[in-house]
């Protein structure tokens, strides 16, 4: 019975292919794909009803599903396309087929309707897990390429090394940023490390106790760390929690805590033109003379 | 009053979705930056707490909009183990998860009001209150 039913699906695919590419054509307007131009969305419509029917016919055609899902990624049409177009080729066919008998009754039914439902479901299941897998794929991509940025440490100059801190502090990142700064402080050989939470939206109770351990970390191995980038609304919301940040140093801008580090490690950032001018003037006194 | 809007906390970073929604209400609102701030960190203490002793709970906000005054109330629901000894959990410096121990007694100084009632394995309600100056 299947064989039959497959056989008159194949023999008139192309009476079934015009009904289906009108109702999706249908579809088009007032839904999701309103922004596709109509080219596309046909070529794409006729190359996902090529794969409905390749896998019709030889049931194991992965390469075909595999590649038209990723193509439907790459356009961003949403997977409701997919489960759209199936949903559309699964009435159609259903349709086509009980029209084809002249007397129709509940066997001949619930056979028509078992043999699509063998051809369209694991055709659905497929789509739908390429779909997602890629997706998830993408996701933990985008996971690591932001690990790999949440805890910069720049050694700015000798003995200095700076951690600016940008985003959204959570328990991994927490770990991450501790590690990154015991390990590139031992590495850069770090007189003074600072730490800039210019970029932290909110200083809550666990990222100030993060950052202290981390600065309390940083103290064992020698080193002396400077918390920076402190806006006022941060300070008062910091005091109002009650936290004690008394016992190493903090500075409202980079730029002071540069400063202090710079004066820390016994030196000073000198203007050249001053300091030539100032020669000039010795020279041209001694000239005097 | 307004209708409520919620947010579920899950996992970690449904807590950042609570304070971003948490704080553009309070943008909306017209809170100045300090309050806005006060305001997002409450948020993230509530939502913290959820997620580290309670694992699912909710936090709603609604605008209170009354002749005299307007303000923002924060409700954090679970259903939790609850808390046994609440005028413990309210001091300075008390933590049974290794932390600062200033989250609940903070938020308590950073919004206006404060109310919390817990009952042992039903779960915690907190509701707090920030009024616009």
């Amino acid at each position: 019975m299947d064989s039959r039913f497959k056989q008159l699906i194949i023999n008139n695919s192309d009476s079934i292919v015009q009904k289906w590419m009108d109702e999706i054509a249908s579809l088009k307007s007032g839904n999701y794909t309103v922004t596709i131009s109509d080219e596309l969305y046909e070529s794409t419509n006729r190359e996902f009803v090529n794969v409905i029917f390749t896998s019709i016919r030889n049931q194991g055609s992965t390469k075909a599903v595999e590649e038209f899902s990723e193509k439907i990624i790459n356009l961003g049409w949403p997977l409701s396309y997919i489960t759209d177009g199936l949903q559309v080729f699964r009435r159609v066919s259903t349709e086509y087929l009980l029209g084809q008998s002249e007397k129709v009754d509940s066997d001949y039914f619930s056979n028509v309707f078992t043999s699509v439902d063998n051809w369209v479901e694991p055709l659905i299941r497929e789509l739908v897990n390429e779909y997602s897998g890629s997706w998830e794929h993408i996701l933990s991509l985008q996971r690591v390429a932001l690990q790999e940025l949440s805890a910069p440490l720049i050694p700015v100059m000798e003995n200095i090394t700076i951690m600016p801190l940008i985003g959204t502090i959570d328990t991994d990142r927490a770990k991450l940023i501790m590690e990154n700064l015991l390990e590139g402080a031992m590495k850069h050989n770090s007189e003074v490390v600072l730490i800039d939470i210019t970029g932290v939206p909110v200083v809550d109770t666990m990222v100030a106790h993060h950052i202290i351990q981390a600065a309390e970390a940083v103290r064992l191995i020698g080193s002396t760390c400077i918390l920076v980038g402190i806006r006022p609304e941060i300070a008062q919301t910091i005091i109002n929690l009650g936290i004690d940040l008394s016992n190493f140093p903090t500075k409202s801008t980079l730029k002071k805590g540069f400063t202090k580090a710079l004066e820390i490690t016994g030196r000073r950032v000198v203007d050249i033109d001053v300091k030539r001018n100032n020669i000039e003037h010795i020279m041209d006194s001694l000239q005097g003379e | 009053m307004e209708p409520q809007s919620c947010v579920n906390i899950n996992k970690e970073w449904d807590i950042v979705g609570a304070r971003q929604l948490g704080r553009e209400m309070a943008k909306k609102l017209g809170f100045g930056t300090v309050d806005q701030a006060r305001i997002a960190t409450a948020v993230s203490e509530l939502a913290r707490n959820i997620y580290l002793y309670a694992d699912k709970g909710q936090i709603c906000f609604e605008v209170i909009d009354k002749r005299e005054r307007q303000g923002l109330c924060m409700t954090a629901v679970d259903t939790g183990p609850g808390i046994s000894d609440i005028s413990k959990v309210m001091e300075d410096g008390y933590t049974t998860s290794g932390g600062l121990g200033a989250g609940l007694p903070g938020v308590k100084r950073l919004m206006d009001e404060f109310d919390i009632v817990s009952e042992i394995e039903k779960g915690t309600r907190i509701k707090t209150v920030k009024w616009i100056r």
